[in-house]
């Protein structure tokens, strides 16, 4: 299981966490995960807003040098996957839009590089049974709301990720991992994305909303496979408290780090420091009962 | 299932050609059932909701409705385009509406995202990849709301979810050569 990894600009920054865990996990579940020689950003949020043709090329820059490799893309940002996805989506429907881009990159693509997101290689190419053969430790029935937001679900023609208004794929890991996945009626709202600076208060009344749902299902933490989702689910619960009083805390997990502990890595090697929401009842649930 | 219907041959006024020429949305689809709005995470924010937006779109409406609060408020999600029971592609219609602010030089709206995002891609045309550090500054220089996080930063940087250093390894030869053709193709048309 080869792929050309695809880190995307937060695995350096704001989601070095996710960038960790990932390689951890992919490490032991035999994912050789190479990484993309010279990546470019995406363009993100940023791009489309301003102008379409730098939306598609700047995505297309990287998938061009992904068919030179003669593997599939994967990506672990759910912003990069949306955006590398959508170019793909573009260039093969639109012959017009497929000169542009061609143009702008300095060479022909026609959008066929597959690109998937580390959730589908480890359901689809690796699979619930050779994951479960591989946990050292469980997550003891911990109760755990699985957040997908918006980015790997819509538009649902292009991304073709899960269900749209019921996606299950993180849910299955976490039941795998002896969790408990509720059922909850945040899954796929928004949390703000990339509006958390310039519309903080935006943001903070989404993560709110989604955060004090989860709580109310019972939730003892979530689990998110977005660094956008990740990142204002849990540093604006500090700015929640500082406009409503409401204290949450709630820690706020990417899938891949609650996969390395119970695939007994330790938390400093899948980037659990880093996460502003303590996750220490986390750990501890799971440590509590190892059973080496 | 989608239903077409032909558009009358006279003169459409206002921003509706425009809109539908950049989006690729035949707005004529929409029939105000709302789900759009009902969906819509930020419309309990905004005074336009999307269903507004569209009918006012339909009714002729010019420059005027780009300053419309939700046109910078909105997240992206893409809630509306998931649910449109036509099929309608409400994002790009809000995508579209963006890019014509911008052409036209409309209003600013809070938070000013425009800005934003000309601080991000100007890092990315630079390092061929973002460079927080340099996006926060430009931005909070423009806007001039310095202390905005401020409180945040010590523990951010304590771990490591800001780069000190500008990102190396980028192909920063193609992201200029796709930057450059983009501000060609912009002044082209102008």
């Amino acid at each position: 299981m080869k792929y050309a990894y695809y880190p995307g600009c937060s695995a350096h920054s704001t989601a070095r966490d996710m960038h960790e865990s990932a390689v951890a996990v992919a490490g032991l579940l035999g994912i050789d995960l190479v990484e993309l020689p010279g990546w470019t950003c995406c363009g993100a949020t940023a791009a489309h807003q301003t102008d379409p043709v730098l939306a598609a090329s700047l995505p297309a820059a990287n998938l061009l040098k992904v068919r030179d490799m003669g593997l599939d893309m994967v990506a672990n940002c759910a912003a990069c996957y949306n955006r590398m996805k959508v170019a793909n989506h573009e260039v093969s429907t639109d012959p017009a839009m497929r000169k542009l881009v061609s143009e702008a990159v300095g060479r022909d693509y026609d959008g066929s590089v597959k690109v998937r997101h580390i959730i589908e290689v480890l359901l689809d190419d690796v699979g619930l049974d050779n994951i479960k053969s591989a946990f050292k430790r469980s997550l003891n029935g911990l109760q755990v709301a699985c957040y997908y937001g918006c980015l790997l679900v819509r538009p649902h023609e292009v991304t073709n990720f899960d269900d749209p208004e019921n996606p299950t794929s993180l849910d299955r890991l976490v039941t795998v991992m002896g969790g408990v996945s509720l059922d909850w009626p945040h899954k796929v709202e928004c949390c703000g994305g990339g509006l958390s600076m310039s519309r903080t208060d935006v943001v903070v009344s989404l993560t709110d909303s989604i955060v004090g749902m989860a709580k109310a299902a019972g939730a003892r933490c979530i689990a998110v496979s977005c660094p956008m989702c990740q990142i204002n689910l849990d540093m604006r619960q500090q700015d929640i408290e500082k406009q409503t009083g409401t204290r949450h805390d709630m820690p706020v997990l990417y899938i891949t780090q609650l996969l390395g502990l119970c695939l007994g890595i330790s938390p400093d090697k899948l980037g659990l420091n880093k996460l502003m929401v303590s996750p220490a009842s986390v750990i501890e649930k799971i440590e509590i009962h190892a059973h080496e | 299932m989608a239903i077409t219907i032909k558009k009358s041959s006279n003169e459409v006024e206002g921003l509706i050609g425009r809109v539908e020429e950049i989006s690729g949305v035949d707005l004529n689809l929409c029939y105000q059932c709302k789900k759009c709005t009902s969906g819509c995470p930020v419309a309990k924010m905004t005074k336009s909701p999307p269903s507004e937006i569209m009918r006012r779109l339909h009714l002729g409406a010019g420059d005027e409705l780009l300053g419309s609060d939700i046109i910078w408020a909105c997240v992206s999600c893409e809630t509306c385009s998931a649910r449109c029971p036509m099929g309608i592609e409400v994002a790009a219609v809000m995508d579209a509406l963006r890019i014509l602010a911008l052409e036209k030089k409309a209003a600013k709206q809070e938070g000013n995202v425009p800005l934003f995002n000309r601080a991000f891609l100007s890092t990315v045309r630079l390092f061929g990849r973002t460079y927080d550090i340099a996006m926060i500054a430009a931005y909070k220089i423009g806007t001039l709301k310095l202390m905005n996080d401020t409180e945040k930063f010590p523990t951010m940087l304590k771990k490591q979810k800001i780069a000190l250093m500008p990102p190396t390894g980028a192909d920063r030869k193609t992201v200029r050569r796709i930057f450059k053709k983009a501000k060609q193709n912009k002044a082209d048309k102008e």
